[in-house]
């Protein structure tokens, strides 16, 4: 049976060993994305956002420690997947990457079009089962796959607007501008035709014109590629751009979920509620969130926000709540009330 | 002093980076700072913005007396402040003062909260022990930390409480005017909303005059008087915030103020049509600036560059177009 849901991640708990104790960046985290679906992560630093991205691209570092819960992709657990099919298959070929930081993505010493066709070289969607192994090494490129994947990166080029494609591969990373490399970095998610593309924070680094400039190209080759992805974000305007669903996480915790539309309108966890009233806004008091984010590795039990939240009341502290909600989703035990909207 | 005499006044700066080829013969130069020129009121927030590369950094460096700008003039109080040095420089560093983008970066991990703050006194002031003891701790509390923290180091307190510190630190000198160079750019929204309210809080006690540069406009607007927008080391546009934002004057504010992402407004990536990036700030285009990107550009724009000019009273504009029309967004 398959199912509308491409990425499933339920229940996940994970965290760090560090020299002072355990930290459990993720707690309990479900999360779900749809074919084809623009998913929002958001949520402030430290919160747990990069870690579940890294989770979900089989990339956490050494130190890290899954408990328990699952991440099912089409139908394959990645976590107990066997590691070998993960690294062919699934990592850098049906999920791949956008990085905040395009000035770091690229080696500056090799022409951009050698590090294109290095990553074709092995994660082209044309390469057969059998160029794997020790042999593969050895191997050369084979030459008819060679020119069929070197056009398909040149469209690439094309879709994401960079001006004359064949001479940028010619070039070295340094003489291309922060916003033309998130292009590339954008070209090169999409080569190996992808179901999953998770951007960490795509547009932090980039300034507000440009940012516009890349929001509205990753929405727009999303659509036409018919690809979802995972977009972490820390800008809750970033989301509302050009997201189809929304997830806020605090502290390691998710605290609601809900298509852009009704998130906006009728936001109910009262952390979310307080984040929107922080974004500045003409005509009205700066509001903040009154305390600090906890240290993860002693947090608060049951809901990460309760020392923070002022309806939190002793249920708070003694269990997590569960999730409420069919459409837009909330874990809290005094979801904020919005008139009639809060009915499902 | 006071009155309607302008707190800083500045003229004709221009400040060029020169470029060198792989001889190190100078080939070009690049022009952070041209010609800029404008005045700051006291108790006013002088707001300015720009992308990256615009040039606002220098120009707060060269405010603060650690660039040396090639031409043009600074006055501050009515002093000529461009070319002092040493001690007189020092005393003016006083009253003018320039804080970084993350203040409680500057401390020093291996003194207390205490001796940080203490410093810029015993080196500033001739203030006794007792004195400075009592000032320390006023400013302590004005930043909204209690008294114990002066007996920690800098790594057991948060990294909000840092920043706190690292402002008290600035403020200990009592300055008059205090260059804010994005005092907001990476940190969370909840984080930055405190920071913000801190500024403004210590405006009101401290009577503090404000060089707020940021790249973030709603960020700007809400913590601004005026706001002058900045484009390849120049003011294209300075003008009161409200009608800054009501009627941008210079297309290149349009589009600017045209990206910013407004939930539950108009999605910007429907709307936004400013296409490329701007030119390399080292092989400028004769005439304006900004001519290539540009939805306005005519012939006179490659021709001439545009003077920042006033259209109203209080509203200065670098465009040929600007008078003629209202808002163009």
């Amino acid at each position: 049976m398959t199912t509308d849901r491409l990425l499933e991640i339920t229940e996940l708990r994970l965290g760090y060993d560090t020299g002072r104790g355990f930290a459990r960046v993720l707690d309990g985290v479900s999360l779900s994305i749809g074919r084809g679906r623009i998913m929002g992560l958001v949520g402030e630093s430290g919160c747990g956002k990069t870690t579940l991205a890294r989770a979900t691209l089989g990339i956490l570092s050494p130190n890290a420690r899954v408990e328990s819960g699952s991440i099912r992709f089409d139908g394959n657990d990645l976590l107990g997947m066997d590691p070998v099919r993960f690294q062919r298959e699934i990592k850098g070929r049906r999920i791949t990457f956008i990085p905040q930081d395009p000035y770091g993505a690229f080696n500056p010493l090799f022409r951009v079009g050698d590090q294109i066709m290095e990553l074709m070289k092995w994660k082209s969607p044309r390469r057969e089962p059998g160029e794997w192994g020790l042999g593969a090494l050895m191997t050369p490129y084979p030459r008819a796959r060679r020119k069929a994947d070197r056009e398909q990166a040149l469209r690439r080029l094309e879709e994401v607007q960079i001006p004359d494609p064949e001479r940028a591969f010619a070039k070295l990373p340094g003489e291309f501008s922060g916003g033309q490399r998130q292009r590339l970095m954008i070209a090169m998610a999409l080569m190996t035709e992808p179901d999953l593309i998770i951007a960490d924070e795509p547009t932090t680094a980039l300034d507000v014109t440009i940012q516009a400039q890349i929001l509205k190209l990753i929405r727009l080759l999303a659509t036409t590629h018919g690809v979802s992805v995972l977009l972490t974000t820390h800008d809750l305007g970033t989301a509302y751009e050009i997201c189809d669903d929304i997830t806020v996480m605090y502290a390691g915790q998710e605290v609601e979920m809900a298509p852009v539309d009704t998130f906006f309108v009728a936001p109910q966890h009262p952390y979310t509620v307080r984040l929107l009233d922080s974004l500045p806004r003409p005509g009205r008091e700066i509001r903040e969130i009154a305390g600090e984010i906890p240290s993860l590795l002693d947090p608060p039990t049951g809901c990460r926000f309760n020392p923070r939240c002022p309806a939190a009341t002793p249920e708070c502290s003694a269990a997590r709540p569960p999730v409420a909600g069919m459409r837009h989703k909330v874990r809290c035990f005094h979801p904020v009330a919005h008139g009639a909207e809060v009915a499902e | 002093m006071t009155g309607p005499e302008p707190l800083l006044e500045v003229r004709g700066l221009r400040r060029h980076f020169p470029v060198r080829n792989a001889f190190g013969r100078v080939t070009g130069a690049i022009k952070a700072l041209d010609d800029v020129t404008f005045k700051v009121r006291p108790g006013e927030t002088f707001g300015i913005v720009g992308e990256s590369g615009c040039g606002k950094t220098t120009l707060g460096k060269t405010l603060a007396g650690i660039h040396v700008p090639d031409a043009g003039g600074i006055a501050f109080e009515g002093q000529d402040i461009t070319h002092l040095r040493g001690a007189a420089r020092g005393a003016v560093t006083q009253r003018l003062q320039y804080i970084h983008q993350d203040p409680g970066n500057a401390l020093d991990p291996r003194w207390k909260i205490g001796r940080s703050l203490d410093e810029p006194l015993a080196v500033h002031t001739t203030l006794t022990r007792t004195e400075r003891e009592a000032r320390v701790r006023e400013i302590l509390s004005a930043v909204g930390l209690p008294p114990g923290h002066l007996d920690l180091y800098p790594h057991e307190i948060s990294g909000g409480q840092q920043r706190r510190v690292g402002l008290a630190r600035i403020l200990t000198l009592q300055p008059r005017l205090v260059i804010l160079d994005e005092p907001t750019s990476g940190l969370d929204v909840s984080v930055q909303a405190m920071v913000l309210k801190l500024l403004r809080d210590l405006q009101v006690r401290f009577e503090l005059t404000y060089v707020f540069i940021s790249h973030d406009l709603s960020v700007v607007r809400i913590m601004c008087d005026r706001v002058g927008v900045m484009y390849l080391g120049r003011f294209v546009e300075i003008a009161p915030t409200e009608e800054l934002f009501a009627a941008p004057r210079h297309p290149y504010t349009c589009s600017l103020l045209s990206a910013i992402p407004e939930i539950g407004g108009r999605r910007v990536t429907e709307t936004f049509s400013l296409e490329g990036e701007p030119p390399n700030a080292a092989l400028l285009p004769s005439g304006c600036r900004f001519q290539q990107r540009c939805p306005l550009a005519a012939a006179i724009c490659a021709e001439r560059e545009p003077e920042l000019d006033l259209v109203t009273d209080r509203h200065r504009a670098a465009c040929h177009f600007a008078a003629g029309k209202e808002s163009r967004l």
